[in-house]
């Protein structure tokens, strides 16, 4: 497990405890289909579809507080270490992985905060298209998991729709409105060969996902 | 039980001695087919004892408690209704401002000032709301997604708060204390449902209106009305104001506009192709799905109560 200090952990179960739960389960609701789906431990990487900063904060409240500081989303460094005050809580409260979205980073480097994290056995959370996009579209994928998984045959990946935050609080916006969001959990998905074939597949089966959402029938 | 008026504590033993019936008949359902699989029912008769367990402390803590129950009761109905109807992004702020609307009319009713009550979301709320998506600008799908907007905040604020009002009137009826007409109003609501199940099992041939609920047939309608209309009119002195024969005509029409309520809500749930308006209540679905009758029978009752005794 990753180490986490122990003023960062009572602030994590309060943030988590007092602020984040309440808001995700009453201010929004959450209509969760599967849940017997989601890994209860890991190594494990939870794939989503991006819309909203709540995604991180829907995925982490679907876990227990006992169980908070393993589930780890992996964000862009840049934006979330960007200044001082920010970095401190997206590392220590949060407990982000950073990641260097730059083209001059080694390409083996980048992901070795996250191989670490999964070693440990915590809970990975990724956002293949990258950044949060139009509302409640999903966008081109990028082939970061792929390399994520490549040699470890124990983690599973399990791919997560998400649909609704998009509208509680979308990106460029600060006022949350109220909305049930639709969670829907999926089957893992087999490791692939072929990265572009395997990004495909999860396009595909998020896609597949989105459909048996109660708040999106009707559009 | 400290200070329960006697009428309501009855009512309230009533109330449980149906739940305890409720799961023992379940329990002898599955020891008498144990292959059979209950989970939908079992799940249905816990979710109850769970509503009326969180209600009934609501209810006796304070009226000023039960007031914001309700309220919550509001934000929660609201919600759903804005989460499954289509909705334009450019409307964020409206429905932020709808939801505004619901502390303040609940405040109202707290106050008891009911003239604000009455008039503010048909005409404060009905007036302003445009402006608001006016000032976005966006034109594109205004009249619908206006529509829409009035229409939820009608049926999940303004009709709904109708029971909180309830607690709100003098009370005249001593031995019910300010939970008799709400707990008769909830009960009568719920009885009918359950009644015009039963009697639709039971007897169903003739389907009212099969398009929108296929399994509502003329003779659980029938049976479930006369019951309630029976029950309704014994049971008012009991627990308000209103004398036999005032209960009878109340039973009457609360019939009736549970059954209008639950049509309702399911033709908006038809027309989105969805069963189920939440997942929030394990076997009911969402709160919609409960309250769908209490939003029609709450104002009728309020204001034949009202019209009739303030």
């Amino acid at each position: 497990m990753s180490e986490v200090k122990p003023l960062s952990l009572v602030l994590k179960l309060l943030f988590f405890g007092l602020i984040v739960k309440p808001l995700v389960f009453v201010g929004l609701g959450l209509n969760i289909f599967h849940r017997e789906r989601l890994p209860p431990r890991g190594p494990a990487i939870l794939a989503a579809n991006h819309n909203s900063h709540l995604d991180t904060m829907v995925l982490m409240s679907l876990y227990p507080l006992t169980q908070v500081r393993r589930v780890r989303p992996v964000a862009a460094a840049d934006y979330f270490l960007a200044n001082r005050v920010l970095a401190w809580f997206a590392l220590n409260v949060i407990g982000i992985i950073p990641l260097k979205r730059e083209r001059s980073a080694a390409g083996r480097s980048l992901f070795d905060e996250c191989h670490r994290a999964l070693d440990a056995g915590d809970i990975l959370i990724v956002f293949p298209e990258g950044s949060r996009g139009a509302p409640e579209q999903i966008g081109e994928l990028k082939r970061g998991v792929h390399h994520l998984l490549k040699g470890r045959d124990k983690v599973v990946l399990t791919p997560i729709a998400l649909y609704g935050l998009g509208r509680a609080l979308p990106k460029n916006e600060a006022l949350l409105v109220p909305f049930n969001c639709d969670v829907v959990i999926g089957e893992p998905l087999a490791p692939m060969q072929d990265s572009e074939a395997f990004m495909q597949r999860m396009k595909q089966v998020l896609e597949e996902l989105l459909r048996s959402c109660i708040t999106r029938r009707g559009e | 039980m400290i200070d329960i008026p006697l009428n309501s504590r009855y009512a309230i033993y009533a109330i449980f001695a149906l739940l305890l019936t409720a799961s023992a008949t379940r329990l002898w359902l599955q020891y008498r087919h144990p292959g059979k699989d209950y989970t939908e029912l079992r799940q249905r008769i816990q979710s109850w004892w769970w509503m009326i367990g969180i209600l009934l402390v609501m209810l006796l803590a304070s009226v000023t408690i039960a007031i914001a129950f309700f309220g919550f009761m509001s934000f929660l109905a609201l919600k759903e209704f804005f989460s499954i109807v289509p909705t334009r992004q450019a409307d964020r702020r409206v429905l932020f401002w709808a939801y505004v609307a619901i502390p303040l009319q609940y405040y109202w009713i707290a106050t008891d000032w009911y003239g604000m009550f009455i008039v503010f979301i048909p005409v404060y709320v009905f007036l302003l709301l445009p402006m608001r998506a006016v000032l976005i600008g966006e034109t594109q799908g205004f009249i619908q997604a206006l529509g829409t907007a009035h229409w939820a905040v009608m049926l999940c604020v303004f009709c709904l708060s109708h029971v909180a009002y309830l607690m709100a009137l003098p009370v005249q009826n001593a031995a019910a204390g300010y939970i008799g007409p709400v707990l008769y109003l909830l009960f009568i609501t719920q009885f009918n449902d359950v009644c015009q199940y039963i009697w639709g099992k039971l007897l169903g041939r003739h389907k009212i209106i099969p398009k929108v609920s296929p399994k509502k047939t003329w003779e659980g309608f029938i049976g479930g009305f006369l019951t309630v209309t029976l029950v309704s009119g014994f049971v008012a002195p009991w627990l308000t104001s209103l004398s036999r024969s005032e209960g009878f005509i109340a039973g009457a029409f609360l019939a009736v506009a549970g059954f209008i309520g639950d049509v309702v809500i399911s033709s908006v749930k038809r027309d989105l192709r969805i069963k189920d308006s939440g997942t929030l209540i394990p076997g009911h679905g969402g709160i919609l799905d409960r309250i769908d009758s209490l939003i029609y029978t709450a104002p009728l009752f309020f204001h034949y109560l009202r019209y009739l005794h303030y």
